[in-house]
């Protein structure tokens, strides 16, 4: 599961939805394996567009979970378009390219902040199926 | 305005019209279908430019290429003429008459495959082009092409000579090939139910699937739809309530090895073990296209999260494994219930209406009635306008390809969620019908 996954997944359980703590997943940084896919090819363009969809201090909290504390606490300001990016613009999409497209969680848990419910992730998959009584 | 010639392929005639009228629009296109006619493989449009001819085309799976139109005839020396006295001629010859070279020929529905001699014969026959430019048969700068369209006498036979001719300067080649290179038999990991190369990426053409953007698929399998996205240059995310479908069967054959295969694994996002009508994707994540095949019941049965019988389940929360709830052991797994596909299919069109922006499309597959009495009645929802319906029939049954485009809550369309719309069930239905 790619680091920029879990920007994307909240506590399956629908009770959690009327609580701001089902997002992000809180990843236990000991138990979680973290591989990097350096042969995934860097698109400025595409990252551009994919940080649009991020949510920046959700990826803050993540990250120094599973260990790296090196992370500004806002979004970098970036220009929208893809041609008007600078040298520096460039470095800092490769960075966060290598670290949410490139590494990846193989194996690892992940713990919903409102009711507690830890989902695995297995083989790189994350399970989010629920129990009966929380379905 | 200028005239171009879309030479399309003869398959899936349903589904031309929507994938062009979608690229048209895709592109910012107007393209007027009055003298569309779904049965031919020729039409001749108006556009600007080669650059719009080439936008129009270059994406497409259901056209072959785009020409720009120089004329036609019945046989050559009326060709000839049209070619000469067509308005704009001049222009469009001598805007071009320096560029290197070269004569194609294609061949629509005939058998007799001319030899050299013939196409050189035929080829000098263009002389009055007065084209300057040298030959070059490898990199040409213009590649002329005439179609031959032969007559069909029956089933087996074709006219031993060409009925019409059609003459242009090739502009663009569609993107056709992409379902040799995605084709399922050279993929690391298929199964029975993933989708053909080609319908998946007309699939995606009509749905729009643009590049930077976020497809959804959420019953992914196999993830047959997650690399037409890819395809198209979309980020891809999967999840099926079936973990061993996506997981497949090893490094070297599963979704993601699918992607490494096409080069474009940073296009995949990842593909999530998670029951569809329980859904982790955050509330808020722009999801710019969702394209599946829902499970119909044939090959899979649909299942969602819990117990089918909730009292064999009462207090099984309370199991302790080591210390731990039995249910947050690693390799626990949950029971499922079975759904209906009516139920299933309102919970998507609802997902669709909350996640997709204005204008985003929502494109899946659902089994129809082949000519018997089952109904499948096409779901609607009052902020998605139902934009296409396209059949594809086969042997016992047909399906069709459903394609919503998300209008939001002051478009008040029809509606008919919530309500039981088909009575028995499409698997019983299948297979009383193939045992007969």
């Amino acid at each position: 599961m790619k680091v920029l996954t879990t920007n994307f997944l909240k506590c399956s359980v629908k009770a959690c939805d009327v609580s701001n703590d089902n997002f992000p997943l809180q990843y236990e940084g000991a138990k979680c394996q973290l591989v990097q896919n350096e042969n995934i090819e860097f698109n400025p363009e595409f990252m551009l567009n994919i940080l649009e969809r991020v949510e920046w201090d959700a990826v803050v909290r993540v990250v120094s979970e599973l260990g790296n504390a090196g992370l500004p606490t806002t979004k970098p300001e970036l220009p929208a378009d893809a041609d008007q990016l600078s040298e520096e613009d460039i470095i800092i999409l490769r960075d966060l390219h290598t670290l949410l497209i490139q590494t990846s969680i193989t194996e690892g848990e992940m713990k919903c902040r409102n009711c507690g419910h830890i989902y695995f992730i297995k083989n790189s998959i994350p399970n989010l199926l629920l129990p009966p009584h929380l379905a | 305005m200028k005239e171009y010639l879309l030479y399309m392929a003869q398959v899936h005639l349903n589904f031309r019209r929507a994938e062009l009228e979608s690229l048209a629009d895709l592109g910012g296109i107007s393209l007027d279908f009055a003298s569309y006619d779904p049965e031919s493989p020729f039409w001749v449009v108006q556009l600007e430019s080669d650059d719009q001819a080439r936008a129009l085309v270059k994406r497409s799976i259901l056209t072959k290429a785009v020409f720009e139109y120089w004329g036609s005839g019945p046989d050559y020396e009326s060709l000839h003429r049209d070619v000469q006295s067509r308005p704009g001629y001049d222009e469009r010859r001598i805007r071009v008459a320096q560029d290197s070279f070269k004569f194609e020929f294609e061949n629509y529905h005939g058998k007799h495959k001319r030899d050299m001699s013939e196409k050189i014969r035929i080829i000098d026959g263009f002389q009055y082009l007065g084209l300057e430019g040298t030959i070059d048969l490898k990199k040409p700068k213009q590649m002329y092409t005439i179609i031959e369209e032969y007559g069909r006498i029956n089933s087996q036979e074709t006219t031993d000579e060409p009925l019409r001719l059609r003459f242009g300067r090739h502009v663009q080649t569609s993107d056709r090939s992409a379902m040799d290179l995605l084709d399922l038999k050279k993929r690391p990991y298929c199964g029975t139910t993933s989708f053909e190369a080609e319908l998946s990426l007309v699939t995606a053409n009509i749905a729009q699937v643009k590049p930077g953007t976020l497809m959804y698929d959420p019953f992914a399998g196999t993830g047959s739809f997650l690399v037409a996205g890819g395809h198209y240059g979309a980020l891809v995310v999967g999840s099926d309530i079936d973990g061993r479908m996506i997981r497949g069967k090893g490094a070297n054959a599963n979704i993601s090895a699918n992607f490494k295969k096409y080069g474009m694994e940073g296009r995949f996002l990842d593909v999530l073990t998670m029951d569809f009508t329980h859904n982790s994707l955050r509330t808020g994540l722009p999801i710019d296209t969702i394209v599946c095949d829902p499970p119909y019941g044939i090959r899979e049965s649909i299942k969602i999260l819990g117990a089918r019988d909730p009292e064999k389940f009462e207090g099984k929360e309370k199991v302790m494994i080591d210390g731990r709830p039995s249910y947050l052991n690693r390799d626990y797994i949950p029971t499922k219930k079975p759904y209906s596909l009516d139920a299933l299919l309102d919970d998507l069109l609802q997902f669709a209406c909350e996640r997709l922006p204005l204008g985003g499309r929502l494109a899946f597959w659902m089994p129809t009635a082949n000519g018997e009495n089952l109904e499948t009645v096409i779901p609607l929802h009052g902020n998605l306008e139902l934009k296409y319906h396209c059949t594809q029939e086969f042997n016992k049954w047909a399906r069709r390809l459903l394609v919503y485009i998300n209008r939001g809550p002051n478009y008040h369309g029809p509606t008919n969620t919530g309500v039981k719309r088909s009575s028995k069930a499409f698997r019983d239905h299948y297979f009383s019908n193939a045992n007969r």
